[in-house]
């Protein structure tokens, strides 16, 4: 006997084109002010990104992850949680921490070389910058373990790049939020390169690829709950999503998997040379569909936008951005703190250490 | 008082501190219904429900990872890893994150964790069932590593663990899980974390040991008396953070100092706890520390593992070697 007993479908979904024309279906109901304020985070991620970048190559902070051209994953994901739900970041959501009230000094801080920068104020609600890949992915799905056990109302809410769906961390995470049912929605942004190595494999009979899955969104069907790809510079269409994935979360439906379908326009980091291998034609039409531009389009065509708003808009993100970079910049880390927070108490061994220091 | 063995005694403790605390939760594969391959759990499953002592998929990352999110989040998870060799696929998670999350946000997050699991070798086991992985804990600064001998410390050391602040990785010696049995307070009692304790008294030479290895340093003790030399065995219950200054008031006394451990002597505790005394005692020792420690192999399988194990007759070797030096 030879029969199907399972088949599955993955959704896509784009509600804003590269033009700016919107799915009027699909349109999500947002006031102007909401729509106004993704604008103005997005806005607000790119200055930072700007400045970091520049901070960078002046050597005043280390290495810097870009988040140039996926600010809609991070905005759209982001705006889309109650305050009290949980964000776990990897790297490169600098506007996830904004948003959640974390200023911008501590970013700087961060990336300037100092712990004392996820230091985040209470009620914050993020984890902290998480650089080995997919490992938070369990922090995501322990969380929401922990809300569900808790008989809170929250959700958690993870940040994974597209090379995270390779790691171990990521299958055991959404494996124990698919067997909890834990209220968790799981981002990926798919931006289709992990440092050189691409997301699709291009050759049939060899790796040098991420994964040969047709989609990353299908990884959910593995562990009984749903994936669905949505454009990832498409604002509306990953608010939207991860809006109602979060909803079903809520009323105890489970967890869900979106993968944002986006395209890395910048370098993995300042520490990357990415002539080495991409192609420049495919980047430049990747820089094209970028995310702030249609959504500009779209506030336009709702007399939401004119120059005024944008002015004062960039000179709103330029002002925080560069405060928070002076305080930064003034802020001197506290040798004896690399002793003092490794456990709560100075053990023998930190004492006499901390001594040897101080001497 | 109940007359307790050590699996009996952790079991004894994680049902005081789940009744306490509402916030404790254990969980682990096959810790629920199957109450744990060793029973490490038996009865709790029915005593507390499947929210609080939870059987989670065969994934020890996954267990170690989601239990540092739920122990940020405010709860107490006493994660079970089933065996000793399979802790290897959850030290990304202990070293990435367990042990940092103080650290990284400057006392903003913290992680009290519990990662308990039976380890050594001695039971005639498959392979990957008998590992020794103190060293890479001690090793990673913001962990604290915690190795009873008998059942009261067992209680008492556990309890403790449960309470502290920080993650604590807690070694359980499986050979003697169920070898003595020991008068152990019903009521839960705790054992200082981070002090060693005497076990023996003695004068001309300083055992070191921990699990499994306390008995088999005592029965060298034994039998080295018959021969008239009084060695003095330190057991000491936590690795990290170390309790020199009982070693170092041991060896100053007698002057010569045997290590013991079944992890592999290269790089195994005895190195540092070697140096240290070096450092601290140099012109009271009247003889080089030694160790007594597995050798530098994989774990043999279990046909050969009693030639691999330190013995009381290793042991006493040795403590003849620093006493004719």
């Amino acid at each position: 006997m030879q029969k199907d007993i399972a088949s599955f479908r993955v959704k896509y979904i784009q509600i804003l084109d590269e033009k700016g024309n919107v799915d009027k279906k699909l349109e999500p109901k947002l006031s102007s002010q909401e729509l106004r304020d993704l604008y103005r985070w997005m806005v607000i991620e790119r200055v930072f990104d700007n400045t970091a970048l520049a901070l960078q190559r002046e050597g005043r902070i280390g290495t810097y992850a870009q988040s140039l051209g996926e600010e809609a994953v991070h905005v759209g994901s982001t705006f889309a949680t109650s305050e009290n739900d949980w964000i776990f970041p990897d790297y490169r959501e600098h506007v996830s921490f904004l948003m959640r009230k974390v200023p911008v000094k501590n970013l700087i801080l961060h990336w300037g070389g100092s712990e004392d920068g996820m230091e985040l104020p209470e009620r914050s609600n993020i984890f902290p910058v998480c650089i080995p890949v997919g490992t938070q992915t369990l922090h995501g799905a322990g969380s929401a373990i922990a809300f569900k056990l808790k008989k809170q109302k929250n959700c958690s809410l993870t940040f994974v790049g597209d090379a995270s769906t390779s790691t171990g961390d990521f299958n055991e995470g959404l494996n124990f939020a698919g067997t909890f049912m834990a209220p968790a929605v799981f981002v990926i942004r798919n931006n289709q390169w992990a440092i050189s190595v691409p997301r699709v494999c291009e050759k049939s009979d060899w790796g040098c690829c991420q994964s040969r899955a047709q989609t990353l969104a299908q990884k959910a069907i593995a562990f009984g709950f749903d994936g669905i790809q949505v454009d990832g510079n498409d604002v509306l269409a990953v608010y939207s999503v991860v809006k109602q994935a979060l909803e079903k979360a809520r009323k105890g439906k489970g967890p869900t998997l979106v993968e944002c379908f986006s395209y890395r326009i910048t370098p993995h980091t300042t520490a990357d040379d990415p002539t080495r291998y991409w192609d420049p034609k495919v980047v430049n039409e990747w820089v094209k569909k970028e995310p702030l531009a249609r959504f500009k389009l779209y506030l336009q065509k709702k007399k939401l936008w004119d120059e005024k708003f944008e002015a004062a808009v960039q000179a709103e993100a330029k002002r925080m951005v560069n405060q928070g970079v002076k305080e930064a910049e003034l802020h001197k880390p506290k040798p004896t703190d690399m002793f003092d927070f490794v456990y709560e108490k100075l053990t023998p061994d930190l004492c006499e250490e901390r001594k040897e220091w101080q001497s | 008082m109940a007359k307790l063995t050590i699996v009996e005694a952790v079991k004894d403790a994680l049902d005081c501190e789940l009744a306490r605390d509402k916030s404790v939760i254990v969980l682990g594969e096959d810790v629920g219904l199957n109450g744990g391959v060793f029973r490490a759990t038996d009865g709790l499953f029915k005593k507390y429900g499947d929210k609080r002592v939870i059987d989670t998929p065969l994934s020890e990352s996954g267990i170690v990872g989601a239990s540092i999110a739920m122990a940020v989040q405010g709860l107490r998870p006493v994660a079970e890893i089933q065996f000793d060799g399979f802790t290897y696929p959850a030290m990304d998670q202990l070293f990435c994150h367990a042990a940092r999350f103080r650290n990284r946000t400057r006392g903003r997050y913290t992680c009290p964790l519990v990662v308990r699991f039976p380890y050594g070798g001695g039971i005639r086991a498959l392979e990957h069932h008998n590992e020794s992985p103190e060293s890479y804990f001690i090793h990673t600064p913001g962990l604290k590593v915690v190795v009873p001998s008998t059942p009261y410390d067992a209680k008492g050391l556990l309890i403790s663990a449960i309470r502290d602040p920080d993650p604590v990785i807690f070694m359980e010696p499986k050979r003697i899980y169920r070898a003595f049995r020991d008068e152990v307070p019903e009521e839960a009692y705790t054992v200082e974390l981070g002090k060693a304790k005497v076990v023996r008294a003695g004068s001309d030479v300083t055992l070191i040991c921990w699990g499994a290895m306390v008995r088999e340093c005592l029965r060298a003790a034994d039998d080295a008396a018959v021969q008239g030399v009084k060695a003095e065995v330190i057991d000491l219950r936590t690795l990290s953070p170390c309790d020199y200054e009982t070693i170092f008031a041991s060896v100053q006394k007698t002057g010569r100092c045997v290590v013991v451990h079944e992890a592999p002597r290269n790089l195994g505790f005895g190195a540092e706890i070697a140096a240290r005394i070096q450092e601290k005692l140099l012109l009271f020792l009247k003889a080089p520390v030694l160790r007594v420690a597995g050798y530098d192999t994989p774990f043999p399988y279990f046909k050969l593992e009693n030639e691999y194990l330190p013995s009381p007759d290793k042991i006493k070797k040795a403590i003849g070697r620093v006493i004719k030096f």
